[in-house]
């Protein structure tokens, strides 16, 4: 999902930071004033940001003989939403892109939309949907599971927009198909693992303090 | 033992372990997506260089390394302050 340094043309790493430095900037604030209203916030986004900080330091193998990541973003999407996910996304891709060389500066922006926003927003979308319906963890599974397919589906086209192999939609479609190719198999089984440590996590937060189980509405 | 995380675990467990006994390169899938650019447009040169790459695989894997054990001590502080008295037990078996 990383996308490499310098292999997105100028053009287009400037729309994808035109596009998330607004959702960033609005996180930051959100971020910021969830931790100053309550102290319980204060650990709840640090365990969110550690969760997308050890997820996506994971290179698993996958069934298609490539390894992949997860994005880790399934916590702080059931947690705070997308903003406060593309925040925590941001920090990490930046991290990242400085002094891991995975990802980077140029792609930064085009990283910080699939992987911090139209992901996390999927995410929650699936998220508040299901979770009237279902217990906390199968409405998170099923909240990270999407949040990271969308993640690796968004960077397939953002790549395939910036590559058609041929003129028109026509080659823009191929192009995405054949990045989709790349990404989806593998991400298949990743996405199922995250989607369950992600439950699993959640079921420790929830139970640790009661306040949180009011706040996400779930009577337990 | 909550049982999400023990299906995680299995499951993750279970592509380690078919990693051993399927052929591959085991490469990242975000380097066969660069390779992929490369094949649909092949005069398309990388117009950027990060600014500082680790100097080895040992030292990648060394920064990788305390990005997780980082995030794992974050997470482990909290939710072990947090824990509410009288519950420590096996927590997580009894949830909905």
């Amino acid at each position: 999902m990383h996308i490499m340094e310098g292999f997105l043309p100028g053009i287009w790493a400037l729309v994808w930071f035109v596009v998330a430095i607004p959702v960033i900037s609005y996180g930051a604030l959100k971020t910021a004033r969830l931790a100053r209203n309550d102290e319980l916030n204060k650990s709840h986004i640090a365990v969110a940001a550690a969760f997308i900080f050890v997820l996506s330091a994971l290179k698993i193998p996958s069934v298609t003989g490539s390894t992949s990541h997860p994005t880790g973003t399934g916590i702080a999407v059931v947690l705070f939403g997308p903003a406060v996910t593309a925040f925590l996304s941001a920090i990490v891709l930046l991290y990242q892109a400085l002094l891991l060389g995975h990802g980077g500066l140029t792609t930064l922006g085009a990283n910080v939309v699939s992987m911090g926003v139209v992901g996390p927003v999927a995410g929650w979308v699936v998220f508040r949907a299901l979770n009237p319906y279902l217990d906390l963890q199968k409405a998170t599974f099923a909240a990270a599971v999407i949040a990271d397919w969308t993640t690796y589906l968004v960077t397939s086209i953002q790549l395939g927009v910036a590559f058609p192999s041929g003129p028109g939609v026509a080659g823009v479609v191929d192009s995405i198909v054949r990045f989709a190719s790349v990404f989806s198999i593998t991400q298949i089984p990743i996405g199922i693992v995250e989607g369950a440590l992600a439950a699993g996590l959640i079921g420790y937060i929830a139970m640790s303090r009661q306040s949180i189980k009011t706040r996400l509405g779930v009577t337990a | 033992m909550n049982r999400w995380l023990a299906a995680g675990g299995i499951l993750l467990g279970a592509l380690v372990v078919f990693s051993f006994v399927s052929a591959g390169a085991w490469g990242g899938a975000d380097g066969v997506a660069g390779d992929t650019i490369t094949t649909i447009n092949p005069s398309y040169e990388p117009w950027f260089q990060s600014l500082w790459t680790p100097p080895s695989g040992e030292i990648e894997s060394l920064l990788f390394s305390i990005q997780a054990a980082v995030g794992g001590i974050i997470i482990g502080y909290y939710l072990g302050r947090d824990r509410p008295r009288g519950q420590s037990q096996d927590m997580g078996s009894d949830l909905p």
